[in-house]
């Protein structure tokens, strides 16, 4: 048997123990399927699209009755006839998201500015009165309303799971594994044997590729099933994508458990690497959010680019040369951690 | 490949120091091709560090190591195709089988032996197809032999490899480490069962602190320390009133005179009886009755044995194994 056939072998044989032990173990199925579906079923219930309800303003004072039918003529604003007292307390309490005033010479308006609710039950209602009163638009507008696939919370969220699932399974999925492998002396034991190291440590990330192409698919046909979320991108960019992703975080794990003897130590540092991509790298908000002092920050993180990357394939049908940028950053990614990680792991 | 004439484990000077204990100090050690070595010695004497060093997996801090003539550093390669090693205590993957794990290790190597054959001579094949978390500890015990056995080493370095296995598996094991002697295979293997050593090895060496207080076969041991024979004898305890300082002074004062009997080794005290080394059974035993009769002890019991290992073990050591 030539050298290399036999480096095949053993590598090869890693790789099945690996998948074997991992299918085996419940909770890593659960991370794999069972947190994203879940979450982008929970997340995706409490944010789906639908109409938003019709502001509530309470008129009070003499011209009460013509005024409020004026603002509901138009369908936009409910208005409703209440005595002040009422009406006050109404507004107190958040019943109601504004006043209208109808005493003396100018209509009132009295809401709190700092909720949005409120100031846009007051343009509207100001508007629906004004249009009611016979004034003239300066300007003629027309509205299109748009309810597209694409534009929903869920299409935001769904790639940026894809992302967080690929960090999630490799710092843990490796990290953790070899950890657990070097306290209990098994990594010892692998070295006892003519095992290659680097062919090892190969193993780890081929596992995560191979893990890739049966974790995948069932979650896109999850997402088109549930959500209508296709992807309108290049097939070959995602796939470049995840694979880049994939191989970046399991290299990551490798890193994180190179040298600690106490599993409890790896577990720390993989939240601590892990948790500010969680919350800065656009898994559930843009990462523009953040104050723009932040933003920097962020947009070095890796997750950040893969979900980035995902996003444009995913949501905006973007295709290799759209997203190069991106993937050769992950690139690079992947090339210093897993130097790092060779030359840093100990196998003992 | 290895030229006959080299011994399979070659050490000269072994020196391993821990931040502040000296685990292994100054320890030679040769091993010839086709033998059977056995290291006896109490808990913390240094048989796991020595073993570990020269399966190259524990860096050393002085001395030499020779593996069938080569280095660890130089030859790793060559060396681990040749060498099947198994700890004191070994974790392998839980949720694979015992079978898949086999084969795992199988794979590691150019050549190896057919799992199903491995399974037959470790007596798991009803548990082939048992994962590994759900087998019992001498069952795992018998797993980490098998895995040191697939790659049809050469050498083989079994650390405890029975601790724990009821007598049947123990036998079992020794049919493993006979079969593979058959083949021409070379064993280094470290225990704390003198009858295991007595049986299995051809030559044994004692180590106590970090060094070989004495090595050989284990015959020339047990002659090495000039006695044949071992009595026992258990005595009632004494029931007049004094207090333990005078019981004690009376039972020193009774060794003394034993220890000046004719053709008397050795005597040791053990919980409630004295254990004496002599040359010859006659010379020493009609003495040894008439000083205890002489003192008014009553004997409950005596019981005689040719001299072991054990007695060997515990004359040099001064300990009792297993305690
Ligand atoms: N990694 C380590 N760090 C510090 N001290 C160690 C280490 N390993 C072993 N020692 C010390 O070295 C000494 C020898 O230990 P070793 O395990 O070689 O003994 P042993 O003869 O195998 O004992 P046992 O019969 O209990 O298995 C002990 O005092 C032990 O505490
Ligand atoms: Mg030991």
């Amino acid at each position: 048997m030539s050298d290399g056939a036999r480096r095949a072998r053993a590598i090869r044989a890693m790789v099945v123990s690996h998948m074997r032990a991992s299918y085996r173990e419940p909770g890593g199925l659960f991370w794999t399927y069972g947190f994203p579906i879940l979450l982008s079923l929970v997340l995706g219930l409490a944010f789906r699209s639908r109409a938003p309800e019709a502001p509530r303003v309470a008129v009070v004072g003499a011209e009460a009755p013509v005024v409020a039918e004026k603002i509901t003529r138009g369908g936009e604003v409910v208005a409703k006839v209440e005595a002040r007292d009422v009406a006050e307390r109404a507004l107190r309490t958040g019943k109601i998201d504004a006043m209208v005033i109808t005493e003396g010479p100018a209509v009132e308006y009295r809401f709190d500015p700092t909720r949005p609710e409120a100031r846009l039950a007051k343009a509207l209602a100001d508007h629906e009165l004004q249009k009611a009163s016979g004034a003239d638009p300066k300007v003629a507008t027309k509205d299109t309303i748009v309810t597209e696939v694409g534009a929903r919370y869920i299409d935001f969220l769904w790639p940026g799971l894809l992302g967080l699932g690929l960090m999630s399974t490799g710092l843990w999925g490796i990290g953790f594994s070899l950890a657990d492998m070097r306290a209990k002396k098994l990594l010892r034991r692998i070295v006892a044997t003519p095992m290659r190291r680097s062919d090892f440590l190969a193993s780890f990330l081929l596992v995560r590729v191979v893990l890739l192409l049966v974790e995948i698919p069932p979650l896109l046909i999850f997402g088109r099933l549930f959500f209508s979320i296709s992807v309108r991108g290049s097939p070959l960019a995602l796939v470049l994508t995840l694979l880049l992703g994939a191989l970046l975080f399991a290299s990551m794990g490798l890193l994180l458990a190179s040298r600690s003897q106490n599993p409890q130590i790896v577990s720390g540092l993989i939240n601590v690497v892990s948790f500010p991509m969680y919350l800065g790298s656009g898994v559930f908000f843009s990462a523009s959010r953040f104050p723009p002092a932040v933003e920097p920050f962020l947009r070095v993180l890796p997750l950040t680019a893969l979900n980035d990357a995902l996003r444009g394939i995913v949501t905006d049908g973007a295709g290799l040369s759209e997203v190069h940028r991106p993937l050769l950053y992950l690139l690079a990614w992947n090339v210093v951690v897993f130097a790092l990680a060779v030359r840093l792991f100990k196998f003992r | 490949m290895i030229a006959n004439d080299v011994p399979a484990v070659h050490t000269r000077g072994l020196v391993k120091i821990y931040d502040d204990t000296v685990a292994v100090a100054g320890l030679d050690l040769t091993v010839a091709r086709g033998e059977c070595f056995g290291l006896l010695g109490p808990n913390g004497a240094g048989k796991t560090t020595t073993v570990e060093i020269l399966e190259g997996l524990v860096d050393r801090s002085g001395g030499t190591v020779e593996i069938f003539g080569r280095t660890w550093e130089a030859d790793e390669r060559w060396l681990r195709e040749q060498v099947g090693v198994s700890f004191q205590t070994t974790h392998l993957q839980e949720k694979l089988t015992v079978r898949e794990i086999l084969e795992l290790f199988r794979a590691f190597f150019l050549e190896g032996k057919p799992v199903a054959q491995v399974l037959e001579e470790v007596r798991l094949v009803e548990k082939a197809d048992a994962r590994y978390e759900t087998l019992s500890g001498g069952q795992k015990q018998r797993v980490a032999v098998a895995c040191a056995l697939v790659g049809r080493p050469a050498l083989l370095f079994l650390d405890e490899p029975t601790t724990g296995l009821d007598p049947q598996s123990r036998r079992a094991l020794w049919d493993v480490v006979h079969t593979f002697r058959e083949a021409g295979g070379t064993v280094l293997l470290t225990t704390h069962y003198m009858d295991e050593a007595e049986k299995l090895c051809d030559r044994v060496a004692i180590v106590d602190h970090g060094k070989i207080i004495a090595s050989g076969t284990p015959a020339e041991l047990v002659a090495q320390i000039g006695a044949k024979e071992v009595v026992t004898v258990r005595l009632a305890p004494r029931d007049d009133t004094s207090d333990d300082a005078t019981v004690e002074t009376a039972r020193g004062s009774l060794v003394e005179a034993l220890e000046g009997a004719l053709g008397v080794v050795s005597v040791r005290r053990e919980p409630d009886a004295l254990a004496m080394t002599v040359r010859e059974l006659h010379d020493s035993l009609p003495a040894l009755l008439a000083i205890l009769a002489a003192r008014g002890e009553s004997i409950l019991g005596l019981t005689t044995h040719r001299a072991t290992l054990e007695d060997v073990f515990i004359e040099l050591t001064g300990r009792q194994l297993r305690e």
